[in-house]
């Protein structure tokens, strides 16, 4: 692709803990290329959040990145200073947080929390910043944005308070927004409100977007890209019609299986026995094996890596040679 | 493939569990935890052997001997020749079988003060929270007023008004135990309210419901579930309310209304040594001080690292 | 809003009037009034004659709102030890207690706020677990030890400061002050240090554990994804939520400040409510016990009224707005 906005290669995230090391993220690489949206989907507990949590920087000690690089339009992010790292923040990388109603302070008005990131961001006087707040509340699609701007965050319903986080998120234009479950807070007939929005926006501005969520539908109407997470690691990232209709990894396949659908066989839904490993119990070779109706050989000796053509990668052993180990018994 | 049959765990192997859970494994790892242990333990146990390990019984007028007054910490009366290690009294009382006698009763008052509004709480604690409405609503505002009035004015109304009910010729062997019930009903509010908030949430589970439905009992079910789950925050609050319970036995006594001098206390022995703090004898006040501050120190240490120990948000 | 208010002030009235039941009972059933108010020597006729006049005989009902209209109009009794009204005694004593209990807990205030900002944001300095630590020791030492030990240093050794009583007092009307002149001051400032270490450390330890829950949230991880500085955000965005809580409970500390000043006066012989207190429950001098109960309601329904409001200033959640549609 033409180069990448975000480039993340090779991400390990370890949190020690009393009993041990914890590996959250394990090893991942992807790029997100300008104006592109990636979804990153996957269970609870697979890493999706934190994925997004170490690019932006705000991995908690004593959690931290232990190896590999986050590229931000080629130049290293990862092991910047914090102040240098704070000017990233909200400048060139945007957030969104799962429930709007937390994310916003309850004690100061829209308005006055919009009108700080932009001067902390930008030169503006007061006065501009208050007009610049004004025309994202309206981009947005807030109604009466002269009123509301001076309204606190418990007067606004759920739907049009992740309207006024995403305002607050692209109000200094970032490159890159990452949004982290922007949806599962909200209403069913409000999500697909702020999906669309979210789309329309960043395109708009030009920004590419990290869509992290756990619903596959979210993704199929929104994601150019999708990459399926699953302990910590990618199974299989690749543009989303293709991993949809035609899944590689069995992960993958087993989730399309569980997802009901309108049109197509009446079968019974399909269940993915067991359930994802926890981060202290990761099984050797693929992590995924033990559950997997065709694990083989290789599977629970040998960790396969991501591989394939430019666009569609998987990791798993069926699609790629693997290696064989002469004391391993079947 | 078969499920393997559980077993019962054996005693060793619950005893390992219960060395690596994770509140042992903090014990184990905090310093400070471990000798505010030791301390409390120690001092714990010299007032419970008291009667055998004193020199002295600081409690019998007659085993007194005026001459020995005023001696100073390690040396010898000059009259009689005996040493104290610690001194003595105007009225001849060796100071450090004064401060073990005293801590007896300052332990015995902050334990039975302790117990007594943890019985309370516990119970008004679980009605409330399985009776509702009004019963519920009342036992909450008086717990309340409880809660925002300072605990040591409650006692002192409730000691005032024992004391003019009661005649006055029993007020001094009434004194300790007037005393177990003031600080007491001065401090049950919060395990009530600790109580009643598990209360409410095991009350509406399923197997309340059924239990009714069979004709059990739901309040021992309620016992046997709700107890278990509130054992942790009340052990938490109970500690911390031991060392309040000693400092407003010690208080209580220093202001006059607390322990008589025939049995004195901590707080006792240190309004008496303060008579002689400005006059040279500091001795007289400052040892029953330190074993006092000793032990609330290392009871609210120990208190403090099991509320972080036991609360998961931490973690 | 004016709900608000009025529902505020039906409970302060309603604390008061229990509170009045309870003080009532004392008067009336833990000893004998008329036994205390008369002589061994009086006939049985003057007794019942005085336990008309007290109204001892009409219906209980009747005698509580008697009692409490009597109240209302400053009449407290007659003090069974000193024989003199006992509001004489409420108003000769209280300027010693209400400014000993204000002082003290606007030092509290100053420096437990600043202290508990400062170990919250530097969670692992030195200084700050240093505060901690010594905080802990604060709490587990009673008042009374502080006091005396402060005594004992600045008194007695060091002979800077008087041991014990208010020094030169200065009269405004039936209020008397000793910020006005240099002993006074002298006087204040061990007392007003001993009841205020008790107060501060609990402060302190709040704030900072408020604090470092507001630096937890949502809006705070929010915040810190949009760039705002450190700074902003720790003196912003999680000081102004942590305020609300501060400022209830310490609040309802300075009620129990006139409460712990029992103690502190004791120790220094300030000639304040809390002395006198004490001396009632020692000689069982139930007017007097009473009448400091309400007084101690009183204030802290004032305070309780005062919160209150402060609360929905700060707060704009409490200004019941409605929440727009959609």
């Amino acid at each position: 692709m033409t180069s990448p906005v975000l480039s993340v290669r090779n991400l390990k995230v370890e949190f020690p803990t009393r009993r041990g090391v914890l590996t959250a993220i394990n090893d991942i690489s992807f790029d997100i290329g300008p104006g592109e949206v990636l979804g990153v989907v996957g269970e609870s507990g697979a890493g999706k959040s934190i994925t997004g949590t170490a690019v932006i920087g705000l991995i908690e000690p004593p959690g931290r990145i232990a190896s590999g690089e986050v590229l931000l339009k080629g130049e290293r992010i990862d092991n910047l200073p914090a102040e240098a790292m704070r000017k990233i923040r909200g400048k060139r990388i945007g957030m969104v947080f799962q429930d709007p109603l937390t994310s916003l302070n309850p004690l100061y008005r829209v308005g006055e929390q919009l009108i700080e990131t932009i001067t902390t961001h930008t030169n503006l006087s007061s006065a501009d910043a208050r007009k610049k707040a004004l025309s994202l509340l309206i981009e947005v699609g807030i109604p009466a944005p002269e009123t509301r701007i001076d309204n606190y965050p418990h007067q606004f319903s759920g739907g049009m308070r992740q309207r006024v986080v995403l305002a607050l998120a692209l109000a200094a234009e970032p490159e890159l927004v990452i949004a982290d479950e922007p949806t599962t807070a909200l209403d069913v007939s409000v999500q697909a409100q702020i999906i669309t929005l979210l789309k329309r926006l960043c395109s708009q501005h030009g920004a590419a977007v990290m869509l992290i969520t756990h619903d596959m539908g979210v993704i199929a109407e929104t994601a150019d890209r999708v990459a399926v997470m699953y302990a910590g690691r990618i199974a299989e990232i690749g543009p989303v019609r293709d991993v949809i209709k035609a899944p590689l990894h069995p992960y993958t396949k087993g989730l399309m299986g569980s997802i009901p659908s309108i049109t197509g066989e009446s079968d019974r839904l399909v269940q993915i026995p067991g359930s994802m490993p926890r981060l202290t119990a990761i099984p050797t070779g693929c992590a995924f094996h033990p559950r997997c109706p065709r694990a083989f050989v290789p599977c629970n000796t040998f960790r396969p890596e991501l591989q394939g053509e430019q666009r569609s990668q998987v990791a798993c052993w069926l699609y790629h040679p693997y290696p064989v180990n002469a004391e391993a018994a079947v | 493939m078969r499920a393997p049959t559980p077993t019962r765990a054996t005693f060793s192997e619950r005893l390992w569990k219960a060395w690596d859970s994770d509140v042992a494994y903090s014990f184990r790892h905090s310093p400070v935890a471990i000798l505010a242990t030791l301390v409390a333990l120690i001092l714990l146990l010299s007032a419970v052997l008291a009667p055998w390990i004193a020199p002295q019984n600081a409690f019998d007028a007659a085993s007194l001997n005026l001459m020995e007054g005023f001696t100073k910490p390690g040396e010898a009366s000059p009259i009689t020749g005996k040493v104290f290690w610690l001194g003595t009294d105007s009225q001849g009382r060796d100071v450090f079988s004064a401060i073990l006698y005293g801590s007896r009763i300052s332990l015995l008052v902050g334990f039975a003060s302790v117990i007594f509004s943890v019985a309370i709480g516990v119970s008004l604690g679980l009605l409330a929270g399985y009776t509702g409405g009004r019963t519920d609503a009342l036992i909450m505002r008086v717990a309340d007023i409880q809660l925002s009035f300072p605990a040591i004015l409650i006692a002192l109304l409730v000691f005032g008004v024992a004391r003019g009910l009661i005649a006055p010729q029993y007020h001094e062997q009434a004194a300790v135990a007037v005393l177990i019930v003031a600080i007491g009903l001065s401090n049950w509010a919060s395990y009530a309210r600790t109580v009643r908030g598990s209360t409410l949430v095991e009350k509406n589970k399923d197997y309340v419901m059924s239990a009714r439905v069979m004709g059990r009992s739901p309040l021992a079910i309620m016992g046997r579930h709700v107890l278990p789950n509130v054992t942790g925050p009340v052990l938490v609050i109970a500690t911390i309310n031991l060392a309040l319970a000693i400092i407003a036995e010690s208080t209580l006594s220093f202001l006059g209304v607390g322990v008589p001098p025939t049995q004195a206390s901590l707080g006792t022995l240190i309004r008496i040594g303060q008579q002689f703090l400005f006059s040279g004898e500091w001795w007289i006040l400052f040892y029953p001080a330190l074993d006092l501050v000793l032990l609330a120190l290392s009871i609210n240490l120990l208190g403090d690292w099991l509320r972080d120990a036991l609360n998961p948000k931490l973690r | 809003m004016i709900a608000y208010i009025l529902r505020s002030l039906a409970q302060a009235v309603m604390v008061m009037l229990a509170v009045a039941l309870l003080a009532f009972s004392m008067f009336r059933f833990v000893g004998d009034p008329v036994a205390n108010m008369v002589g061994q020597e009086a006939s049985v006729k003057e007794r019942e004659e005085l336990a008309e006049r007290l109204g001892l005989n009409k219906p209980f009902p009747i005698q509580f709102a008697n009692y409490v209209t009597d109240m209302a109009r400053g009449e407290f009794g007659m003090s069974y030890r000193q024989g003199r009204p006992v509001a004489d005694l409420l108003r000769e004593r209280a300027p010693a207690t209400i400014e000993l209990a204000f002082l003290s807990s606007l030092f509290a205030l100053v420096f437990g706020i600043a202290l508990g900002v400062y170990a919250a944001i530097n969670r692992r300095g030195i200084l700050a677990n240093l505060a901690m630590s010594i905080s802990l020791i604060g709490v587990s030492l009673p008042t009374f030890l502080i006091g005396i030990g402060m005594i004992y240093l600045f008194a007695v050794e060091l002979r800077w400061l008087p041991s014990f009583g208010r020094g030169d007092v200065v009269r405004l009307g039936w209020w008397s002050t000793g910020l006005l002149t240099e002993s006074g001051r002298k006087s204040l400032i061990m007392p007003v240090l001993t009841l205020g270490l008790f107060q501060m450390t609990l402060i302190m330890r709040l704030v900072r554990a408020e604090m470092l829950e507001a630096l937890r949230t949502d809006y705070v991880k929010f915040a810190r994804a949009r760039g705002i500085p450190e700074r902003a955000i720790s003196f912003r965005h999680a000081l102004r939520n942590t305020m609300i809580p501060v400022v209830t409970i310490a609040g309802l500390q300075f009620g129990a400040v006139i409460a712990f000043a029992i103690v502190t006066e004791t120790v220094f012989q300030w000639p304040g409510l809390g002395a006198l207190f004490i001396q009632a429950v020692q000689y069982v001098d139930i007017p007097v016990m009473a009448a400091y109960l309400m007084f101690v309601a009183f204030v802290f329904v004032v305070v309780n009224l005062a919160v209150d409001l402060i609360y929905f200033a700060v707060d704009p959640r409490l200004r019941g707005t409605t929440v727009a549609a959609k």
